[in-house]
Order: C-alpha cells, then structure tokens, then sequence
C-alpha cells in the first residue's frame, strides 16, 4: 500500500474545493492554488526514487467487476506523465495569475476550480492501472475543460467549446467504449501488463478483432490530436491563453498522447503489435499528420493557432515513436512528452503576454517588438529551438532517438518525414523571431512604451524555457524513465 | 414445491403490501392536507424502512423464492394469495419501496389540489407495485398488473399537465390492450398445468412449439408495450409530459419495469423455445429503439419530453442484455433496471423542481440558470452524466454488461459482433442529448433570459434531502455494484442454466420424434 498515489490525486481535488470555497478572497484563493500545486509537485517527485529501483506502486481504490476496478498504479511510464504535469500546473498558476489580474478576467473562480480539477483527470490518467481508471479520468479531463474553453462566454467560445465536447466525448463514446468492452470480454480484465512487450491478449486471439481494436483506440483518444480528428485543438485556442498553454499544449492533449502510447505498449503489446504489423502503417498514417499539420501552420498568421497547429503536429511525433516498436523509437517517443510540454508552453506563454502587453495576435504585427520585449522573445527563440530539433535544446534528443529508432526498423521514408518536418518546422518558428528581433515596425508603430509582461508572467516563461534547454543539456533525468519503460 | 423457501413467523411481504393499502385507508380520514402529506411520507417511509429487513433475511445462495406465503383465496379456481421474491425481484421491489417517500416528498408543495386524493393514489399504487413484484400467483398478478392502471389514470388526468386527458386515456387504452391477451394466456396455463395458478409450476414445462408461439406473442404483447419497446412507445412520451413530476417518477422508475420483469420472470421461463427463435428479431428491436430514443430525444425541447424518449433508449438497452441471454447481459438489465429507475426517477425529480419555479419545462426557458442555482446544477449534472453512462456512475455499469452480453452473444456464436456495434452510436447520442440539455441549463448562450431572481431559489433543504440519497446510490453502484450483482446472481444464473436444459430437452425431444 502506498498512499503518495492518493495524495497525489487529492492534492489537485482539495484545490477545487478549496478554491471554490474561497471564490470571493482572491488573494487566499490563488494561495490554495499555489500551494497545491507545489504540493503535488513534492509528492510525485516523493515517488522518484522508489521508481527508480524499479518498484511499481499500487493502490486498489474500488473494485467493480471481476477484472474491472479503479486502480492507481506508478511506473517508469506514467512518471513521464505525472512529472510533466505537476511541474508545469505549478509553473503554469503563477503564470494564469498574472495573466488573468492583468486582464481584469471574469469568472476566476471558475477557472482556476476548473484549472485544478483538469489537473486532477491528468493526474489520475497518469496513475492509470487499467483501461477502465484511464477512461474515466480522462473523461473527467474532457467535461472539466469544457469550461475553461468556453471561458469567455461569447459566441466564438461556445462554438470553439461545442466542437471541442463533441469530438472529445464523441469519439471516446463512439471507438473507446465499445474497444474497452470488447477488450474486457476477450481478456477478462482491463489491467494494464506489467511491461511494454506482452500486452494483455492470450494467444490465438482473432486478429481482424485486435485490429480493430487498435484502430478503435487510436481513434478513441481524440485528444491525441491524429489527423483528420484534430479540428477541437485548433477550435479550443479561443480559450485564454493560460488554458491554451497548460491544457492545449500539455495537460489535455498529453493526456491524449499518454493514453494512446500506454494502450499502444501495455495493452497491445509491442509483439502483438509487430506480430500484426500494426506499428509501421500507423507510423506512415501520423507522418501525414505531421506534414500536414506543418503546413497548415506555416500558413497561419494567428500566433496562437500556428501553435495549434505545432502542437498536432508534434504530437504525432510521440506516437510515430513508439510505433516504430524499436527500443530507441519508443524512448524518443516517450521522452518528447516531456521535450514538447516545456518548449510548447513556454511558446503559449510568449504568446500571452505579447496579447497582455500589446493585444496583438497576429504574426505579422509582431514587427520590431523583440527589441521592447527582449525576455520573451527570447525565450520564444530557447523554444523554437526545440521544435525544431536543434542541440542543445530538447528537442535533439527526441529526433536523435526518433532517427535511430527509424534506422532501426529500415525506415528510410519514415527519416525522410522527419528532416521534411524538421525544415517546416524551421520555415514557421524561425520568422517570428526574425521578425521580432530584426525587421522594423510598421510605419507609425512605436514599442517606445512597451514593456515586458508583469514579472508573475515573465518568471515563468524564463524558467519554463530554461528548462526546456536543460533538459536538452542533461536529459538523464528523464531519459532514464524512458529507459525503464522499454526495459 | 422445493423451489421455495416458506415464511414462517412475520408475513413481511403481506405486510409490504398492504400497508400502503391501510395508509391510504388512514387518509379517508384525515380532512387537513398537511396532515395527508405527513401520514402519506409516514407510511411510505415505513415501508421502505420495513423492505430493507428483506436484505437481511434473503439468502443470495439460491435461485429458491423466498419469503413465501401462501394462503388459499377462491378455492372453486384453485386461485391462491402466493407472494415470494427471488434475487431478481427483490431487487426491483426494494426499488419500488425506496423510491415511494421521495415521490411524496417532491409532491409536497408540487400539487396543490386534492392532496388527499393523491396521495391515496400514490400508496394504492405502491401496494399494486409492490404486488406485482412479489405475486406467484398468476391471478394475484393480474390483479396488481391490472390495479396500477386506475390510480395512474387518476394521476395523470387529474393532476397532470395541459393535455392531460388525451395522455391519460392513451396511457390507459395503451396498456388494457396489451394485458387483455395475457389473460388469455394465464387461462390457457392454468388449463394446462392441472387448474392451477402457481407460477413456479409453469415454468420449464416444454410446451409444444406452437403452444410457446401463441403464449409468447401474448406476453410480447403485453410487456413490450410496458417496457415500451419500439414501436410500442408512443403512449409513454405523452404520459410522462403530462404527468405531475410523482406521476413521470413512478412511470419512469417502476412502471416501465414492469414489462422487462415480465419478459424475465414469464417469457423467458414458460416460452424458453419461443423466445430462442425470437431473440434475434427482439435483439434488433432493441437496437432500433436505442437508436430512435436517441434521436427523438436530441430534437427535443421540452425537458420531460427529453427525458422520456431517453427512456426509450435506456429500455432498449435493457431489453438488449436481457435477450442476449448470457450472465453478462441479465445482470446489466437488471442493473440497469435499477439504474435507470434511479437516475430517471432522479431527473424528473430535478425536472419537477425547476417547473415548480419557472413553470415551464422548455429547456429554453431555463438557459443559464446553472450560475444562480449551484446547488441544484450540481446534482443535476451528476445525474445526467450517470444518465448517458459517465464511467464510475452506476450507468456506466449497466451499460459496460449489457453491452459486454451483446459482444459474447455474438462471439459465442461465431459472429462478427455488429450487435454490440450497433448499439453504440445510441450511447454517443445519450451524451449529445444530456450534454445538449446541461450545456443550456448551466451555460446557455451570449445573451440568456434573465434568470436572475432564481438566485434566492436555489434548492431548499426538503429538495436537497430528496436529491441526495440518489447521487449516493449513483456512487455506489457506479464504483461498488457487487453487494447488488451478489443478490441477483444466483437466480439469473440458475434462469440461464435452465433455459439451457429447457433448449436441450427440446432438441432431445425433436429428435426422438424425427426417429
């Protein structure tokens, strides 16, 4: 028994109640916030060294039907997850903090409960023992966020809201549920193997109904943003930009990401997977992903939604990863949940407070305004470069190990997408930057007054892009759960 | 007779039964509506009360009824009183009882004419009810069957909504027709089984095939109607509308399943061949009124009429599990019977709640209402998500078995499993309605009808005691069925064993006759 596992669902839960009880004492409020989130912080890092010895930790919380119960369990894998999304809720309320004072928002309440309960699914889908736990939290993480989406209450936000709830709860209902009963009825339980090779299927199972399965799954975890299910990432921007950073670039679609790789390696199996070749097709159907993706984004003007974009792009790189079924595939998958989150948020985060400081949104306003706002444009810059893969930030160390892993299995197309994507990915980032730091304003612009966003907002961004560089740096820490995971 | 278990000492089930009778005896006498209110919750809660000592006795061990009285009654027909309750009604009786207080309790300043008289009819229908669960005896049955139709007559046409005639009279005319051959098969049963009543006696009795068909048909019939079963429903929107929000509590919660009691409890057992070469037709059925319940309900804009087309859906997943014959499938629907009787009964409830105030029940009428009345739209939500099968409510559970019985039942037989399939978009269609409805009651549009003095009208502490042991049991059962699945397995498993020996015999008895 160990109780970190609950506490560490607690944590975010206590913070709704908490925050919701105090709704008319900011000041208290946004205390809670805070302090929950170090709190979890402290208790999943509380976990790392009893993982690192390769101890799972599991809890039982309730049993429904033989084979069937809410259960928490930590591994390697869902350290990845746990870690990435405690560290940055932390980063990431001090940050809607300033964001939201700064705008006068309305329904802070709302939002920061709304805030600490998303954080609570994510949690708990990182937890997961089981198909049935992760379903649940992840439905949780769905109906929670519906109103951070719809925040702003006006007509663009219901629309952006409706279609968010519709694909995501659409399509859990429509591929999930029928995958999650029929994989119960032919195994008899919904627990997840113990490692990435086995899965959970007894031998001489028909296949035609795995691969159904699989492409149920694939499909059921819309929030993992695949082609041609992504329309909600791009749909929820309309959110404030805090949501956008945190959920829209970590908690909700990492969720997605999370879901799917951990069915991909605890429920299949990577030899059923390879047994079945379902690995390399599904590593061919993401790369369209995350080509087209690239080029939808190189071709918007909206900051914000260039980094939609970004981000369905980049997270087909985790799922290409891991099914390339090869040991350094899978590790650079996995690793670049981690990789992605810092860089990705730390862009969200450039984004809102270049919309605080100026109310710009546009890429092609952003003329000379490096040179008011050098911090974060620079950290936009520390950020670019992990996307696009350059050393020594983050990103290397995914494409290294994406490249390698593609060698592995004889892939050259699939190292051909890569590079592709490498130049696009350059081609959007780069400008803005460029832009930023060397073209000159247009002709009656002055950024004389301008300055950088309050420091609640900028502390942040430079810690976040800071470490998106150390990690590139010093990738051990992370690198070894990963490590773990392929064992 | 070693199918039962007698009673000997408290005739409990008597007790259960007829003192809702003596209650609405007490009420003849009382003149202040106050007092009519008190004694009704008095009554009701004693019953409910007194149904949970049920629990302690009941031996979940057997598939024997239990409880078992018997007292001769016209003796010229051999017509016994024989009541007794097995794992499955139990569960449904224990329903019944429980779900009655809080019928009275929402009623208390809901209806404001003729209180006496309603509550009359509130507790003559709980014994009914409570009659039909229990009766062994095909007469007593019919009687009870028969006996619920007056008083919810009364219900919807005395105390119901603007058309409440035509809904009453559809209700009425709808089920007498059903249960008018269903006396003809009871007559025919009793010819056949020595001029007796005794229901234990007519099961597994491999009737001819032909015999089975006409006795099936009958049964479908009646109970099809009940469930309602596509395309039987169309009286059950009409008097679930019209009907005051205790009216749609008992139409939602019992009355509906009594048809799929009826399928368990009758047709499966006395026309075990019939029903083997109907359950592909009866499965698909299921399937359309998934479906169709599920569109209706998303181009709905009154919220009871929502409700009641969602029913609709919800039986037909409960029919489903109920024919495709299998451990999973049975347990779900009853489950799911259950279920369905709680969180129905719950969203009528809130439903009746909101019209107390507003007087409409349009759903555009109460857009936006979620910001002035917390309290109500928690619970509101809560039930809605169990409604559309929310993993860890209790419909999840439901839904997860009777859909894992559809997926065996076409495995088992070497099948693709499209049935299983094919009821899915019907739950994609339960979150997009219920979701549809939350989304305009908590949040509504740009601009919203102003709602604001609702603010002082949030839920008062009657309303918030009503509500809550409901979200409780959407809990429990969502994250702990087993006390529930315990208490029924036994009798569905031994249903399922003897509807296999029954289709063996059968086939053993074809097969001699074609030597």
């Amino acid at each position: 028994m160990d109780y970190s596992l609950i506490l560490a669902l607690l944590l975010p839960l206590g913070g709704t109640i908490g925050v919701l009880l105090n709704g008319n004492r900011p000041n208290v409020r946004e205390a809670i916030s805070s302090v929950t989130s170090l709190l979890l912080l402290v208790t999943v890092g509380g976990m790392v060294p009893s993982i690192l010895h390769g101890k799972v930790l599991k809890l039982e919380l309730f049993s429904l039907l033989p084979g069937v119960s809410v259960t928490l369990r930590a591994d390697a894998m869902s350290m990845i997850f746990a870690f990435v999304a405690s560290s940055l809720w932390t980063i990431a309320v001090f940050y809607s903090l300033g964001y939201m004072r700064s705008l006068k928002e309305h329904a802070q309440t709302r939002f920061n409960a709304s805030f600490a309960l998303a954080i609570f699914g994510a949690i708990g889908v990182a937890f997961s023992d089981n198909l049935f736990t992760m379903y649940l939290f992840y439905e949780i993480v769905s109906i929670c966020t519906y109103p951070l989406v719809a925040h702003h209450q006006d007509e663009e936000g219901y629309n952006g809201a409706r279609k968010y709830i519709v694909y995501l709860t659409g399509t859990a209902k429509l591929f999930l549920l029928p995958a999650i009963i029929l994989i119960y009825v032919l195994t008899g339980s919904l627990d997840f193997a113990s490692n990435c090779t086995t899965g959970i299927f007894p031998a001489g199972v028909n296949s035609t109904l795995v691969t159904m399965l699989y492409i149920f799954c694939l499909f059921g975890f819309a929030k993992n943003g695949i082609m041609p299910l992504h329309h909600w990432l791009p749909g929820a921007m309309v959110a404030p930009t805090p949501v956008s950073a945190l959920l829209h670039a970590v908690a909700v679609v990492k969720v997605g990401v999370f879901c799917t790789t951990r069915t991909m390696l605890y429920v299949f199996g990577t030899d059923l997977m390879s047994l079945l070749n379902l690995g390399i097709p599904t590593a061919w159907f993401v790369s369209f992903t995350i080509l087209a993706a690239s080029i939808i984004a190189l071709s918007k003007d909206n900051l914000k939604a260039r980094l939609a974009y970004s981000t369905v792009s980049q997270l087909s790189y985790i799922i290409l990863g891991v099914a390339l079924l090869t040991t350094p595939g899978i590790q650079g998958g996995l690793i670049h949940i981690v990789n992605h989150a810092f860089a990705k948020i730390t862009l969200f985060f450039c984004a809102g407070a270049i919309f605080v400081v100026t109310q710009k949104k546009l890429v092609s306003e952003l003329d000379g305004l490096g040179r008011a706002m050098p911090f974060t444009f620079g950290a936009f810059f520390l950020a670019s470069l992990t996307m696009i893969g350059v050393p020594p930030a983050a990103g290397f160390i995914t494409k290294w190990d994406l490249l390698i892993g593609a060698l592995d299995a004889n892939q050259i197309g699939i190292i051909l997408v890569l590079i592709t994507s490498t130049i696009l990915n350059a081609a959007y980032f780069l400008p803005v930057t460029y832009r930023a730091f060397f073209a000159k304003p247009a002709n009656g612009v002055v950024y004389d007054s301008v300055k950088e966003a309050p420091l609640a907002m900028l502390v942040p961004i430079v810690i976040a892009a800071a470490v998106s560089i150390i990690i590139g740096i010093y990738p051990n820490f992370m690198l070894q759960f990963a490590k773990a995971v392929t064992g | 007779m070693d199918q039962l278990l007698l009673n000997s000492g408290f005739p409990i089930l008597s007790v259960l039964i007829f003192l809702p009778m003596l209650g609405a005896l007490a009420l003849l006498f009382i003149k202040n509506e106050e007092n009519c209110r008190r004694t009704a919750l008095v009554f009701t809660a004693a019953v409910a009360l007194l149904s949970l000592t049920l629990l302690s006795g009941f031996d979940s061990t057997t598939a024997r009824f239990q409880f078992v009285e018997m007292k001769p009654w016209v003796q010229a027909f051999n017509i016994n009183y024989t009541v007794g309750v097995d794992g499955i009604s139990i569960l449904l009786l224990l329903l019944t009882t429980l779900i009655m207080p809080f019928c009275v309790l929402v009623s208390w300043t809901y209806i404001k004419k003729r209180v006496r008289a309603f509550m009359i009819c509130l507790l003559i229908m709980e014994t009914a009810m409570i009659g039909v669960f229990a009766a062994l005896d095909f007469v007593l049955f019919y009687v009870m069957w028969e006996a619920m139709l007056i008083p919810m007559y009364l219900l919807i046409g005395i105390w119901g909504g603007p058309r409440r005639i035509y809904a009453s009279v559809k209700f009425f005319l709808y089920t007498l027709a059903g249960s008018v051959l269903l006396l003809v098969a009871i007559i025919w049963l009793y010819m056949q089984n020595g001029y007796s009543f005794f229901i234990p006696d007519m099961m597994w009795q491999n009737y001819s095939t032909t015999a089975q068909m006409f006795l099936f048909l009958a049964f479908f019939l009646a109970f099809a109607i009940k469930v309602p079963m596509f395309p039987f429903h169309t009286w059950l929107p009409a008097a679930h509308v019209e009907a005051p929000a205790a009216g749609s509590v008992i139409l939602a919660s019992l009355l509906l399943k009594m048809g799929a009691y009826g399928f368990l409890r009758f047709a499966l057992p006395i026309t075990p061949e019939a029903t083997a070469v109907m359950i592909p037709w009866i499965l698909w059925l299921s399937i359309i009124g998934i479906i169709y319940g599920g569109f209706t309900a998303l181009a709905q804009s009154d919220m009871k009429k929502l409700i009641a087309y969602s029913s609709v859906g919800h039986m037909g997943f409960i029919t489903l599990g109920i024919f495709t014959l299998n451990i999973d499938g049975i347990e779900g629907a009853v489950l799911q019977m259950i279920n369905h009787g709680v969180t129905t009964g719950a969203l009528f409830l809130c439903i009746g709640m909101i019209y107390e105030r507003t007087h409409s029940r349009d759903i555009e009428s109460a857009t936006g209402i979620g910001k002035y009345m917390p309290v109500y739209i928690t619970f509101f939500t809560f039930f809605s998500l169990a409604a559309f099968a929310f993993p860890g409510t209790n419909g999840f559970v439901g839904e997860f078995m009777i859909i894992a019985g559809a997926f065996k039942y076409s495995l088992s037989q070497g099948n693709f499993p499209w049935l299983a399939l094919a009821s899915i978009p019907g739950a994609v269609l339960a979150a997009a309605y219920m979701l549809r409805m939350l989304q305009r009651k908590i949040w509504g549009r740009e601009h919203n009808p102003d709602n604001s003095w609702l603010k002082e009208h949030d839920l008062n502490t009657r309303e918030i005691i009503t509500l809550a042991p409901f979200l409780l049991f959407v809990l429990w059962v969502g994250l702990a069925p087993k006390p529930f699945l315990n208490i029924m397995h036994t009798s569905v498993s031994a249903l399922i064993q003897n509807f296999a020996t029954c289709q063996a015999k059968a086939v053993a008895i074809a097969g001699t006759v074609l030597n």
